[in-house]
């Protein structure tokens, strides 16, 4: 978690080698996601699923295509055994009604929904969440909440979910790392942040105005800024 | 004047950086041709919304040029009671310049734009990303694909477009202006040469073909991932196409039938 610019989905890229670390090490089931060449990348990234934040579907492709498009594009899996699998995964979304709709008549939490069956389709290791409850209605904000934590629970999975939505996000996280300016500011469970003495971790969690995060970002003075204006008319 | 060579400075190095982005890019582009052609589909789904889809803008415009090039040249020939050799005049400007530069401009202006914006709206959208994550190279997946389309539909769109051109031209100086038939038709076989003339225009639309493609997915690949940046890639890969097929016309013009 952490406020917006600091390096959140930067992290999330890092971890699924889209960008390059300058420094420091990373890895992931022990692979040292930058050091792996291509092959060994790509190979690594079939054990990761990532929900981005506009659900990132293949627009040319229908609900159906878009899931079963990772297994077409690495096996070799029977039309059956696909239409089973998809079902599937649509089942858990709760959107086997919506196989055959194209991703431009799906709403912006259906469509979220669907990208997570596709995240899930070849059982990652790994789920990475690029804030998940962005610009949701609330009863689809619930539905997502509870199927992030159901699929984390069932599937057994590591799950990094990136946001800035501190209620839901502390409902459903066993450690949340709150990050400033690029660095971890604050880590723990989420009681220990709710009840931390910490002012940027208080300031971030109970979303106050004043504190040592600025709000504004670095300017001049504003009186003097207004008077430049009127010195030049 | 330091501040004029910094600018020309800065220019250099970002074209120099371009060029350079641009031809790894390329190198990338190729080295998915294998894997492309082992999945015929993908191909065959790009050749029709590259190749089929600009037939129309194609064979309207073929006609048309080929109308008024007869038009004109009828009205100069006929002053020298030269008019039977309107056959060899429409078919030579068709084949060796017209046609290769015409389709290569309206290829460009048809699919090339809609390639570039095809691609900058899919990384815009993280559809690219997105790809990356699901262990599938958009490069492989989605760009060499139409890179080989277009590489393949411009030679035959231009072998349409002189076709069209030519006989269009029959019609305007043969049917309508009463050119003789024989003549207009048998000047055009004993001068137009197949493996000089014909051959070297369709040497020239592979080169423009590969040239435009390249230009369009490359704009694409590398727009930024906002509506004003996928906006920019659209005009800048029309425009380069357009610098790009005349500079090269002039070049290959002169090796193939001037040296």
């Amino acid at each position: 978690m952490g406020p917006s610019g600091t390096g959140k989905t930067t992290l999330l890229r890092l971890i699924g080698g889209q960008l390059k670390p300058t420094q420091g090490t990373l890895s992931v089931e022990g692979m040292e996601i930058p050091k792996l060449n291509r092959k060994q990348l790509y190979q690594a990234r079939r054990r990761m699923g990532m929900l981005f934040q506009s659900g990132a579907l293949l627009t040319d492709l229908s609900v159906f295509e878009n899931i079963a498009f990772p297994m077409r594009e690495h096996f070799k899996f029977p039309e059956s055994m696909i239409r089973d699998i998809v079902l599937m995964k649509l089942e858990l979304v709760g959107l086997r009604g919506a196989r055959d709709l194209m991703p431009a008549e799906l709403s912006g939490g259906m469509a979220r929904r669907v990208a997570l069956a596709r995240a899930i389709v070849l059982d990652p290791v790994l789920m990475m969440y690029d804030e998940p409850f962005t610009g949701l209605d609330p009863v689809t904000l619930g539905t997502i909440v509870s199927l992030i934590k159901e699929l984390n629970q069932s599937l057994g999975l590591t799950s990094v979910v990136v946001s800035h939505d501190i209620h839901e996000t502390f409902s459903i996280a066993d450690y949340v790392c709150i990050l400033s300016e690029g660095k971890v500011a604050a880590a723990g469970s989420p009681d220990e942040l709710m009840n931390s003495d910490s002012p940027f971790v208080q300031q971030f969690v109970h979303g106050k105005p004043d504190g040592p995060m600025p709000f504004h970002f670095p300017a001049d003075d504003y009186q003097r800024d207004l008077m430049q204006g009127a010195d030049n008319a | 004047m330091l501040n004029a060579l910094q600018h020309i400075g800065a220019f250099t190095l970002e074209t120099l950086s371009n060029l350079g982005r641009a031809c790894i890019f390329l190198f990338q582009v190729m080295l998915g041709i294998k894997s492309t052609l082992l999945r015929p589909r993908l191909l065959i789904r790009e050749l029709y919304s590259v190749g089929v889809l600009s037939l129309l803008i194609i064979i309207f415009s073929a006609i048309f040029v080929g109308m008024v090039l007869s038009l004109l040249g009828y009205v100069t020939l006929v002053d020298f009671g030269a008019e039977s050799s309107l056959g060899v005049l429409v078919s030579l400007s068709l084949v060796r310049e017209l046609g290769p530069v015409l389709s290569a401009l309206l290829f460009s202006g048809r699919a090339g734009s809609a390639l570039t914006a095809e691609i900058g709206l899919m990384k815009a959208t993280e559809q690219l990303a997105s790809m990356e994550m699901m262990a599938v190279d958009p490069v492989r997946r989605i760009i060499t694909p139409r890179f080989l389309a277009g590489c393949i539909s411009l030679p035959l769109l231009t072998v349409i477009f002189m076709s069209l051109g030519i006989y269009a031209g029959y019609l305007v100086g043969s049917v309508w202006l009463g050119v003789d038939e024989g003549s207009f038709w048998s000047q055009m076989q004993t001068k137009v040469e197949f493996g000089h003339d014909v051959i070297n225009g369709i040497i020239k639309s592979l080169v423009f073909g590969f040239v435009v493609t390249w230009i369009a997915v490359f704009q694409g690949y590398n727009a930024m991932p906002t509506s004003e940046g996928v906006s920019r890639a659209t005009t800048n890969s029309v425009v380069y196409s357009a610098l790009a097929v005349l500079a090269l016309d002039f070049i290959l013009t002169a090796i193939m039938f001037v040296t």
